[in-house]
């Protein structure tokens, strides 16, 4: 890989991340959306142009708009041992663990280093509010009901407690929550974490299911369409909300010198708004140029760019303008939001393995969704799926609190 | 047994019920009879912010301010991690009572105030700060946790930070599941260099705990999540025991070495 001199101004020390050949190797991954249940499914959906939206059918007086639900998750409880952890966002988890041979995979790992050695790292935003929703709407005399009342699932850490009990891992354990950053900043964590040896393994991932909360919250801010979202458009109305989960491990390089890598992670905060971007993308740019220079890259090495794009007015004006700017012409960049919706706390993690699905397949997603892009990236915004070698692919997530994370991936042929 | 991650403690910041800051707590510790309650007042905030920001962000950055303030470092170039266990319950509780009344009424700057980060967030637009601001959590185990990533943060980056662990008393129907009957905060801020210092370590197997020796440290422990940083806060006044344990997961402990 070129590691260029990257002399872009930069106010913050970047994330200090090894060069490619000590970079944290991706040893397996999952991802579970409304594109279907694992990396095939994606995989399929993104080369077919599908979406996976569906009219709202969320709870019991749905807003008009449109949602991207995984199908089936009320059909099937958690096996009676993890019953107490019984919630919608735990059985998206527990099914997307369970694509992918990705259970077996941490199995496989816990054999190797011992339960103690594999530390587990997730992102989310909402965790199961959804069932704190449904305990507040049968309060018996002011108490959940006994079928709610366990303190396993209404909390933020909630996710992370549940996947470390379910897998029996014994390492460091931890939720991020700065919302729909959350499971983009999991792979920094994991990454830190690697390298001063306080893990082997580290589980990295993260969930968010449909809830009140989201769908309700984003409404009372207008940021709901009344219709598909369609990121990048002139003619975008706003965000459809989505569920979501995905994992991945990372161990360190010479655990697998063939398996793609985490090139680097940037960080950043807007300090301008709790629920608006930056005007000029401040914390963007310096998310994704802290992500460049850790990974010893310029712009111009970046194949492939997974955008934030929410789909709402504000954001995608600011990072169509900041992408322009940032990236050459020859950059392939889109937002797989339309096809996913917004899955928000799992967006870090279901985007980052898009990426990682993109690289090792040659597969530029398209902008499901997108008609009449925004001019400033028209050039760069893939519409539909194209076909061409990627090596090198960033993945972008923006959250409320102005909270920035920038992920550096290179496929297993460009490490 | 991990390699021994090590950091010193520039500035701390403390809000209880009768100690509202490092001073009154170390006055507490040492017998000097408790001061009287007072809301935290969260100064950094600009007035309409202030109005508009909740329990949790006001107790967060009250602690936050007295620690900066303390270490002498600039605010606006420190990384955050904001801890808390159960973030802000009061806006749970509204949010929830809400949308099993009235969904379509949800208020947007309660639920824009929902997010585990905005207490990260609003410090970040208090102090003009654009480093990298984290929010993280762990359950019972949030301040030691929380305090191994921000400790992490400092040796992987050779960068000072901001720690912020806070929670706020849980109320209506969270009570049963999310117990946290007071408010309490801490902040450290964290460097490479400076005393006194603390060498982290993880260990297998769960050993009990190390417990606030102080009667009043030892009830609010039991009331607070990020009341369990109430043992190394008092070791950090009373400069002993040396040597404390807390609980990172059912099986990890965080053995934390104070030197001075």
């Amino acid at each position: 890989m070129r590691v260029a001199a990257y002399t872009a101004p930069l106010t913050l020390a970047p994330d200090r991340m090894p060069r490619a050949d000590h970079a944290p190797a991706i040893t397996a991954c999952t991802v579970t959306s409304a594109l279907g249940v694992g990396r095939a499914a994606h995989r399929e959906a993104l080369a077919a142009g599908r979406g996976g939206l569906r009219p709202n059918d969320f709870t019991s007086a749905p807003l008009p708009c449109w949602i991207g639900r995984v199908a089936g998750l009320e059909d099937v409880p958690l096996p009676p041992p993890l019953a107490r952890f019984d919630s919608r966002t735990h059985r998206l988890a527990w099914r997307a663990l369970h694509a992918d041979g990705f259970a077996a995979a941490v199995a496989a790992a816990r054999a190797r280093h011992g339960p103690a050695r594999i530390a587990c790292v997730l992102g989310t935003s909402t965790s199961s509010i959804g069932a704190t929703e449904e305990a507040y709407a049968r309060l018996e005399h002011g108490r959940m009901p006994a079928d709610l009342r366990r303190s396993e699932i209404h909390h933020p850490h909630a996710l992370a407690a549940f996947v470390s009990a379910a897998l029996q891992l014994d390492g460091p354990t931890l939720t991020v929550s700065t919302a729909c950053s959350s499971s983009a900043k999991v792979f920094a964590v994991g990454a830190r974490l690697l390298r001063h040896g306080l893990a082997d393994v580290v589980l990295v991932g993260g969930a968010d299911s449909l809830c009140g909360s989201t769908l309700f919250g984003f409404n009372a801010l207008e940021l709901i369409a009344p219709e598909p979202c369609r990121p990048f458009d002139r003619g975008r109305r706003g965000l459809s909300i989505g569920e979501g989960a995905g994992f991945a491990l990372l161990e360190r390089a010479d655990a697998a010198s063939s398996a793609p890598r985490l090139l680097g992670c940037g960080e950043s905060s807007d300090a301008h708004h709790l629920s608006a971007p930056h005007p000029e993308g401040l914390g963007a740019r310096q998310a994704i140029t802290m992500a460049l220079t850790a990974a010893g890259l310029t712009p111009r090495d970046v194949d492939y760019l997974n955008l934030h794009g929410t789909a709402s007015a504000q954001n995608d004006a600011v990072e169509a303008a900041l992408v322009a700017a940032m990236f050459p012409r020859t950059l392939r960049a889109s937002s797989s939001k339309g096809a996913t919706g917004h899955t928000l706390g799992a967006a870090g993690i279901v985007e980052a393995v898009i990426t990682l699905l993109a690289l090792e397949h040659g597969l530029v997603p398209g902008t499901h969704g997108c008609r009449d892009p925004e001019p400033a990236i028209a050039a760069q915004l893939a519409l539909a799926p194209e076909s061409r070698l990627l090596r090198i692919a960033l993945s972008a997530s923006f959250g409320f609190g102005g909270n920035n994370a920038c992920l550096a991936f290179a496929g297993a042929e460009a490490a | 047994m991990s390699a021994a991650l090590t950091v010193g403690v520039r500035g701390i910041g403390v809000w209880a019920p009768a100690a509202p800051s490092w001073p009154a707590l170390q006055a507490l510790l040492a017998g000097i009879a408790p001061e009287p309650e007072v809301a935290p007042a969260a100064r950094m905030l600009a007035p309409g912010e202030r109005r508009r920001a909740p329990l949790s962000v006001r107790l967060a950055v009250e602690v936050a301010a007295q620690a900066v303030q303390a270490s002498g470092l600039a605010a606006a170039t420190l990384p955050t991690v904001f801890a808390s266990a159960y973030g802000d319950s009061t806006i749970t509780d509204e949010l929830a009572r809400t949308l099993a009344s009235a969904p379509t009424q949800v208020s947007p700057t309660r639920f824009t105030h929902s997010v585990l980060n905005a207490a990260a967030g609003h410090w970040s637009m208090a102090t003009g700060c654009h480093a990298a601001s984290s929010a993280v959590c762990a359950g019972e185990s949030t301040f030691a946790a929380g305090l191994l990533e921000a400790a992490l943060q400092v040796v992987d980056s050779g960068h000072p930070l901001l720690f912020v662990a806070s929670d706020i008393a849980t109320i209506g129907a969270l009570v049963d599941v999310a117990p946290a009957t007071l408010s309490f905060a801490c902040a450290l801020v964290l460097a490479p260099t400076g005393a006194p210092r603390l060498r982290l370590r993880t260990r297998s197997a769960g050993a009990r705990e190390s417990l606030p020796r102080q009667l009043q440290a030892a009830a609010w422990y039991k009331q607070n999540p990020c009341a369990r940083s109430l043992a190394l806060l008092e070791a950090l006044a009373r400069g002993a025991p040396p040597r404390l344990r807390l609980a990172l997961a059912p099986a990890l402990t965080l053995d934390i070495e104070i030197e001075a």
